[in-house]
Parts: structure tokens; C-alpha cells; sequence
């Protein structure tokens, strides 16, 4: 088995103008995701939600702003870790993903254990 | 086979075209199988070119193999095996993944590889994770054996893109665990259409060469049919395989008479027909029926279909228009893309005359899709002159040259432009 990062890039406006009914809607979905992912064969390892990116703090070269590193129509607003055999396998759960206001990007972990 | 002596150079000329041509055929079906080995492609692409070394010297001993693919896989697997014993570090930290129960001889010395690995190959390089131009790139280094020089002067960009592209590609795959198999049923029609689009791909880049002297790169063309060739044995039950190699074949047919004597471009209307492939044509059209048969047919099919019409027309004037249009309108259903539209425009002209084509080309060029697209103002010009508007024809075949590199599809729009601007008085 493999490690990947599904990476939910989304359009933030989508939540804030959908109100609290697309946050619980979502909320339902990824609840649902989570018992597919295991019916599909693979397993969650880890993930989160992100809160906005107005709320985000960048440092480069010990300078801090304010603000998301880069600005985009779609951001990162949450992730998961997952376990899969291959990246087929991958796509194939990344695809059940919730991203309503956006996409899923699947990127595999990188093995640094070095032997 | 004794060395020295006079017969000595002729037989060095004997082995080195029996190895090239062992290249061209088996190269494929030895680095499939020798990946099943190495587990890494790079690893297997070596191991491979040091067969074929090997095999110059031991074949001019030995006297060429019956079975030369058989030799150099054995070859090509001991070097695998050698190498992997020797040097630990080899074994990739990330192996390509193998199916495990898919061969249980995978290690077994001079074991025959199951046809199948081409197909892992070929479906490998063509994984829609990796970029179209990637995976033509890649099917052409790993599957045709070309080198990564002569895709790069196909494709017009340096050698060290065109490296840098491949290089890329088998990080991919290795890193992502792009898995070497063949693709499950529920994956296949998509995964096997987006290989049948690099063939393709790789043929009309031949066809009509996007730059360089000549209009036709004779060695993808052929790269391309034999690709669809193999294809056709591995998965002789795939109808749309059935219809691409009918499809290369029949426009395949036509190469000799596309272009004059001085290398000019020739239209459809002009070329000599007694001069057009028979036996390629037959072929490809027994191809076509059976692309047809059975089921909704899929776009190289039609595609495949549309050019036997073509094939099998006496004469220009006596070609089965209304049944163009019917099968245009069949692809056009499934397909629903502006360069099949644009071709349909140029049959209801036949059907219906200039005008009806004329508004049909109006709506596609009015949503944008086809914007930088030769052959759009190409095929307006032509209507336009048929109809006699000279001045606007010109401007519409200025704007077609303006578009295009390949230079005899230049040469002709020139002369074009200049009989047009002769009849508008300029």
C-alpha cells in the first residue's frame, strides 16, 4: 500500500455565500466519504478542515503578512491522508471526495524513511 | 561463422540489419518483459540496449537466433538478474508495481513472456495521469524503442526538452505508483481510448508534418500502424482497435499521390487514384465492416468508415455524398467536436452547395473553438472562390497561410492565393 495527500482546493465564497445549510451538506458528505473510502478498500489515515485563508498568516525570509501564500480563485481548505494500492486506486477514492465549490488534487506522499 | 576473410564484412552487414530489424519488431516485447524483471523502466531500458549490444557479437558467432525476441529477452533478464545481484542500491526503493499473481515465472530464466506486457507496457505510458504529450513521448521512447533524439526532431523541440519530458514522465510514475497492467474492465473503454488517441496522435503527426521539408514523416506513419498492429493481436475483440488500424491504413493508402513530383500538395479532387494503395485499402476496409459490426460503433470507426467511403469512390464526382453526411452525423453524435464539424461543412457543400456550407462554417467559426485552425479558413476560401467572391476568398486563404508552417500545405495556399487575386484583378 501507498501513502497520498487528497488535497480539497475549493472556492471559499461557495461556503460563505451558501450559509450554514452548504457547510452542513458538506459536513454530510464527507461523512459519507469516510465510510466509502473503506468500502473501496483503502483508509483514511488523517485529514482535516482548513478554517479560511482570511485567516491565514504567511512567513517567507522571517517577513510576516497577513494572508494566504499565494492568492487563488480556489484555495486549500482541507486534506486528507489516505492508504491506497495504487494511484488507480487513488483516483478512484479521490473522486468520492466532497469538493462541491471546487476540485481534489492527489498528490503521493514521499517516502524519506531513507532504507 | 569463421571472422576475417571477404565473406567476414558481408556477413557484419547481415547481422547488423538483422539486429536493427529485431529492434524495430521486438524491441517492445523485450523491455515489457525485462521491466517485469527490473522493476523500473529505466533499469529495463538498459538492460535491453545491452542485448541488443550483445546480440551484434554473439549473433555474427552463433548465427542469428530462430526466435530473435525469445534471445534477446533471455539476454536481456540475465542482465537484469546480473545486475540487480550485483548492486543492491538498483532495486528501486519505489518497484514498479507488478500484479503479484499475473506471472508466477517472472524470475524463471529464458521463461517466455506473456504476450500481455506489451499491453502493461503501452498502457502504462499511457496512463491519463500523465500528459498527453508525455504519453506519446513515452510510447514512442519505451514501445517504438525510438530514441529520445529522434522524438524530439519529430515533435520540433530540443533534445533536451524532449529528455527532460520522458524523464519526468517515469518519475511519475514511479513516485505516483502508476500501476504496470492492463486496466479492469469497468476502466477499459476510457484507458483503451486514450491509447488508440496516441496512436492516432502519433500517426497525423506523420501525416502532415508540422514542419521540415516534406509533407509526410514516413517513419511515424509507420510507427503508428504497427502500433495499432499490435494492439489489433493483443485485442482482437476491440472494435475500435479494429476501426483506428483501418482508419491508418486506408488514409495511409492515399500517401503516394498527396503531393506532385515536386513535392506541391495534392486535394483529394486531384490525386491519381489509379496510384492509391489497393492492397492497403482492402485491408483497411475489411477493418471497417468489422469495426461496424455489432453495436454502436465508436469514433475511429466512423472516422475509419468515412475514409473508405473516400477509398472506394471511382472519382471524385461519383463519391457517396449523402452517405458521408449520414455517417458525419453518426460521429458527430458521439463526437460532438468542431473539426468534425468543419469536415461535415465541406460534404454538405457537395450535397447542398457552397452556400448551406458556407452558413454551417459561419456558426462554427462564430463560437471561437477552432480560432488558429488552418484549415477553417482554408475550407471557407475554397467555398467562397467556388462561388465566385474572389476578393474574400483571398483574405480567407492570407488567413489560412498565416496559420500553417508545414510547407507544402504553404505552397499550396500560395498558389491559391495568387489565382484568386489574378480573378479579383490585382
Amino acid at each position: 500500500m501507498a501513502q497520498y495527500a487528497i488535497l480539497i482546493y475549493e472556492a471559499e465564497s461557495g461556503y460563505a455565500s451558501g450559509g450554514e445549510d452548504a457547510w452542513q451538506t458538506a459536513m454530510e458528505s464527507h461523512g459519507r466519504f469516510a465510510g466509502q473510502v473503506g468500502e473501496k478498500g483503502g483508509k483514511i489515515l488523517g485529514g482535516d478542515a482548513l478554517e479560511p485563508t482570511s485567516t491565514a498568516t504567511s512567513i517567507r525570509n522571517d517577513v510576516v503578512t497577513d494572508g494566504p501564500f499565494v492568492e487563488t480563485k480556489e484555495a486549500l481548505g482541507g486534506f486528507y491522508l489516505i492508504e491506497a494500492r495504487d494511484l488507480d486506486h487513488a483516483i478512484e477514492i479521490a473522486k468520492l471526495c466532497p469538493a462541491p465549490f471546487g476540485g481534489v488534487e492527489v498528490r503521493p506522499i514521499m517516502d524519506t524513511s531513507g532504507g | 561463422m569463421g571472422s576475417g576473410g571477404p565473406a567476414a564484412a558481408h556477413d557484419r552487414n547481415a547481422i547488423r540489419a538483422a539486429v536493427a530489424d529485431a529492434h524495430r519488431r521486438e524491441w517492445a516485447f523485450v523491455l515489457a518483459a525485462t521491466a517485469r524483471v527490473t522493476r523500473d523502466l529505466d533499469a529495463a531500458e538498459e538492460c535491453v540496449q545491452d542485448a541488443y549490444v550483445a546480440a551484434l557479437d554473439a549473433w555474427a558467432r552463433q548465427g542469428v537466433p530462430r526466435n530473435p525476441g525469445a534471445w534477446l529477452t533471455t539476454a536481456a533478464r540475465h542482465r537484469a538478474l546480473d545486475t540487480l545481484r550485483r548492486d543492491r542500491t538498483l532495486r528501486a526503493k519505489l518497484p514498479l508495481l507488478i500484479e503479484e499473481q499475473s506471472e508466477p515465472d517472472a524470475f524463471a530464466d529464458g521463461a517466455p513472456a506473456i504476450g500481455d506486457d506489451r499491453l502493461r507496457l503501452i498502457f502504462t505510458c499511457c496512463h491519463p495521469a500523465l500528459a498527453r504529450e508525455a504519453q506519446v513521448a513515452l510510447t514512442l521512447r519505451l514501445v517504438c524503442g525510438l530514441s529520445t533524439g529522434e522524438i524530439a526532431k519529430a515533435f520540433l523541440v530540443s533534445e533536451s526538452t524532449m529528455a527532460a519530458r520522458v524523464t519526468r514522465a517515469k518519475k511519475k510514475i514511479s513516485a505516483a505508483r502508476i500501476a504496470y497492467r492492463v486496466p479492469a474492465a469497468a476502466e477499459l473503454p476510457d484507458r483503451l481510448d486514450a491509447v488508440l488517441t496516441v496512436v492516432h496522435l502519433v500517426f497525423t503527426t506523420g501525416h502532415t508534418a508540422p514542419g521540415g521539408p516534406d509533407l509526410v514523416r514516413a517513419d511515424l506513419v509507420d510507427r503508428a500502424i504497427e502500433l495499432a498492429r499490435i494492439l489489433r493481436k493483443l485485442m482482437p475483440d476491440e472494435r475500435e482497435i479494429a476501426g483506428l488500424l483501418g482508419l491508418l491504413l486506408v488514409t495511409d493508402a492515399r500517401r503516394a499521390t498527396r503531393t506532385d513530383a515536386y513535392g506541391n500538395m495534392l486535394l483529394l479532387e486531384q490525386q491519381d487514384r489509379s496510384l492509391w494503395d489497393k492492397g492497403r485499402i482492402a485491408e483497411g476496409s475489411a477493418l471497417v465492416i468489422e469495426s461496424l459490426r455489432g453495436g454502436r460503433p465508436g469514433r475511429f470507426a466512423l472516422q475509419a468508415a468515412i475514409a473508405a467511403v473516400h477509398a472506394e469512390a471511382a472519382s471524385y464526382a461519383e463519391t457517396d455524398w449523402p452517405q458521408l453526411l449520414v455517417l458525419y452525423d453518426r460521429l458527430l453524435n458521439i463526437w460532438p467536436s468542431p473539426v468534425v464539424e468543419l469536415n461535415r461543412a465541406v460534404v454538405v457543400a457537395m450535397v447542398s452547395g457552397p452556400q448551406a456550407a458556407l452558413d454551417d462554417i459561419a456558426k462554427i467559426e462564430a463560437d471561437g473553438r477552432l480560432d488558429g485552425y488552418h484549415y477553417l479558413p482554408a475550407a471557407k476560401a475554397d467555398l467562397l472562390r467556388r462561388l465566385g467572391r474572389v476578393g474574400e476568398a483571398r483574405s480567407a486563404y492570407l488567413a489560412a497561410l498565416k496559420l500553417t508552417d508545414n510547407p507544402a500545405e504553404r505552397g499550396f495556399l500560395s498558389r491559391r492565393v495568387a489565382e484568386v487575386s489574378v480573378a479579383d484583378g490585382r
